[in-house]
């Protein structure tokens, strides 16, 4: 059986899938028997979520006008 | 075919390129705009109007469109790093031993008294804002926070990302591990810094 600090090192990579059959077993494993890991695994796949939220950011219209611009504007560069 | 305007065009090989340039790369701009953002800034109109220029002068190189949302990100990605070097910003320094063992989950369940409920420790992470959390991605080096973004935020796979950035897959997911690991224990400094903990949850 894989340790605690084991078993954390694995998660954001079991979570996405960069982990090899052994190595998710293991963890598996792990996660059947350790709630607090179980807790560590939710808290990880919530902080992939709110990392995506929160690095979104609009395009603002000035800026977007002033990009199309140069699409429109390209010439025989 | 439709009007007359639009068959003239076609028969003119460089109105054609750029009309097939305008297709491919306005749906992305959105996306360009919001990476430049979190890679360079303010600079972040620049660098993507650079990008644009790069790779229309580059279009013969794209072999087909589908790949148009990967190449533009990689020739993005390049135009940054030129900023980034013209700069000349030194990179933080950060101990690879230190971030590796960093556990937010346990940093909040150990916090005593631990002013969190039990579920997820969601009240935590609500206390960040939008601007909070680009402030804590502006504090990564940009080895960490490109992959971070290209793979978490616009959800490209590791191994497009090595292709990109002409890094190695072994190196790219090293430096995705340590990202998030380091986007964790920064997350818990701004926390800290900002007085964000320990106050009663509203
Ligand atoms: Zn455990």
């Amino acid at each position: 059986m894989i340790s605690c600090a084991q078993a954390v090192r694995e998660l954001w990579d079991y979570l996405d899938g960069l982990v090899d059959d052994a190595e998710r077993a293991a963890v598996e494993e792990h996660l059947s028997v350790c709630r607090r890991c179980c807790g560590e695994l939710e808290f990880a796949e919530e902080l992939r979520g709110f990392l995506a939220r929160n690095a979104d950011e609009e395009l603002p219209p000035d800026v977007h006008a002033r990009l199309t611009a140069t699409l429109h504007g390209l010439e025989g560069r | 075919m439709a009007a007359d305007g639009a068959c003239t065009e076609d028969t003119d090989p460089a109105d054609a390129a750029r009309r097939r340039f305008r297709e491919l790369a306005e749906p992305e701009l959105p996306r360009l705009y919001r990476l430049a953002r979190r890679l360079v800034g303010d600079d972040a109109e620049d660098a993507v109007q650079d990008c644009l220029l790069n790779a229309y002068r580059r279009l013969g190189q794209l072999e087909h469109g589908d790949a148009a949302p990967a190449w533009l990100t990689r020739i993005l990605v390049n135009c940054c790093r030129d900023r980034h070097r013209r700069r000349a910003r030194r990179p933080q320094e950060v101990a690879v031993e230190d971030i590796e063992q960093f556990s937010l989950y346990r940093k909040l369940a150990d916090e005593d008294p631990f002013p969190y409920s039990d579920s997820l420790h969601l009240d935590f992470l609500h206390r960040f804002g939008r601007e909070d959390v680009q402030a804590v991605l502006a504090t990564l080096p940009e080895h960490y926070r490109t992959p971070l973004l290209l793979v978490y935020v616009d959800g490209f796979l590791a191994k497009e990302v090595a292709q990109m950035t002409k890094v190695p897959l072994g190196t790219i997911l090293a430096r995705l591990h340590r990202g998030r690991k380091l986007f964790e224990r920064r997350l818990w400094e701004y926390a800290e810094a900002n007085e964000m903990l320990r106050e009663p949850v509203a």
